[in-house]
């Protein structure tokens, strides 16, 4: 199986016949395993020349970068190999149809919803939240608009993000979302792990033939690869919460894990790491599907999700958002 | 009869694909490719890559539609990773013979199993010459369709690069 590579040294990443190795600043040489690898993610300071990417390009190795503070800054994707017109026809047709798009952006929330709540479910007293993000989705389901839909969701989100008090046991404290800058630790570790989901999920669409600039919930014109936050809403509460909530409730987490002032709170290496450790260990555990009978990781859940909608695309079997059933 | 074929763009792997499954070469058709993420295909990219090593024309494509792995001077050969679907690995190099037959060139036709060191001879007969323009039409046919034919089970679906496409169901 294939795997993401992190990698947070300084160096120069340099071809060399068929294969490739990271120089670090002191001298040391790593070789990569290049056909295990899946996508790079490149947190440290790195030089790359053109006959590395060409290699990558050649093994259809995606490369993803991240600014200093660990966001997502940019990708190296290889040339497109998996080019439909037709499918990119009937992507434009379904955003460009009110009733269609509706239906897909209420399945991405109605995804992003049912974790939520199988998240607060783990947990005691989280009750009445989980009610108030019911109703938010029976709101869902009468919106005439994405713009009414994104309100349900906004205050489902809400909902849930109040509900972490209850969840997390320990001094780290959430008083509400807020992304740029995070300015509590709490903060710092969503905005790392919605980086971390929306390049994974890049990876994953790459390697279909969907167009990942044509979405449904968020406007295409947002000038980012929509489609990817579009599935990524499915996925957020599925793998990154979970981590967030093992990591502060195990007390994995210690100050130096993150760099504070009084207006911004960002994770420091040590902290990043932590972080993807139990983030590339989430991406690798597999569950028996029970369709498909066979044991699938949960990245590669994130594939299927896009062969399902694919297949809603191609009017081939209607999209049903995943609602993990283990 | 050649124009026709180029019209519709058929290789030797839509002729393959009819007889192994009708929606594979549907999806396929339209762009709709799982190769390029298929651990099986890349295997038989590589047995092909470095088998019979000594031939001199490897990988010849005809007017740009048809690919022929091996070609020498009496004969064109197939080479392919198993035996299991012999009935589309032949007809798949009946087309290549009836195409070159087409363009004037007549071949004997070899499918080659190194891995089973197997090997078969496939010669163009007027039946033979019938079933191949049987499958052109069916072709025509079947891509022509406005969305994809239904999963079929079949007793090869659980080795396809298409498996998790076709059977995820929710």
């Amino acid at each position: 199986m294939s795997r993401d590579l992190f990698i947070f040294s300084s160096g120069t990443i340099k071809r060399k016949e068929n294969t490739i190795y990271l120089e670090t600043n002191n001298g040391e040489r790593k070789f990569f395993p290049v056909e295990n690898i899946d996508s790079i993610h490149l947190f440290g300071e790195i030089e790359l020349n053109t006959k590395a990417l060409n290699f990558f390009a050649q093994k259809n190795i995606v490369i993803h970068i991240y600014n200093y503070y660990g966001y997502y800054s940019g990708s190296y994707l290889p040339r497109e190999k998996n080019v439909s017109g037709e499918l990119l026809v009937r992507q434009v047709q379904h955003y460009l149809d009110e009733e269609e798009r509706m239906y897909l952006a209420y399945s991405f929330v109605e995804g992003a919803l049912f974790h939520m709540q199988r998240n607060l479910r783990e947990y005691e007293n989280t009750n009445e939240f989980v009610i108030k993000i019911s109703q938010e989705l029976e709101n869902a389901k009468n919106c005439k608009s994405i713009q009414e839909l994104m309100g349900c969701e906004g205050r489902a989100r809400d909902v849930y993000y109040n509900a972490f008090n209850l969840i997390l046991k320990s001094k780290f404290f959430f008083e509400k979302r807020e992304k740029r800058p995070p300015t509590n630790p709490i903060n710092a570790l969503i905005s790392f792990g919605n980086s971390l989901i929306y390049s994974t999920v890049l990876s994953e669409i790459y390697k279909t033939q969907l167009n990942p600039t044509i979405s449904y919930l968020h406007e295409p014109r947002e000038r980012r690869f929509s489609l990817s936050l579009d599935l990524s809403e499915i996925f957020k509460p599925l793998i990154v919460d979970p981590i967030i909530f093992k990591l502060i409730n195990n007390n994995m987490l210690k100050d130096e894990d993150f760099d504070q002032d009084v207006n911004y709170c960002y994770l420091t290496e040590s902290g990043r790491k932590k972080f993807l450790k139990e983030f590339d260990s989430k991406m690798e555990t597999t569950i028996k599907h029970r369709k498909l009978g066979r044991s699938v990781s949960y990245k590669f859940l994130i594939r299927l999700e896009c062969y399902k909608l694919i297949k809603h695309l191609l009017k081939d079997e209607i999209y049903k958002p995943l609602k993990a059933w283990w | 009869m050649v124009d026709l074929l180029q019209n519709l763009r058929i290789t030797g792997i839509k002729i393959n694909y009819l007889f192994v499954c009708e929606r594979k070469l549907w999806l396929f058709d339209r762009g709709i490719g799982m190769e390029e993420t298929s651990e099986k295909v890349f295997l038989g990219k590589l047995l092909d890559e470095f088998s019979y090593p000594k031939e001199k024309k490897k990988k010849i494509l005809i007017d740009n539609l048809i690919c022929i792995d091996i070609l020498n001077e009496e004969e064109i050969r197939e080479v392919k990773y198993s035996d299991k679907l012999e009935e589309p690995n032949k007809m798949q190099i009946l087309y290549y013979l009836y195409y070159l037959k087409k363009l004037g060139i007549r071949k004997k036709g070899i499918l080659n199993y190194p891995k089973q060191k197997k090997r078969e001879i496939v010669e163009l007969t007027p039946e033979k010459e019938k079933l191949i323009e049987d499958a052109i039409k069916k072709i025509e046919e079947v891509v022509g369709r406005e969305n994809p034919p239904p999963v079929e089970k079949k007793r090869y679906c659980k080795k396809c690069a298409y498996y998790e496409f076709c059977f995820i169901g929710e």
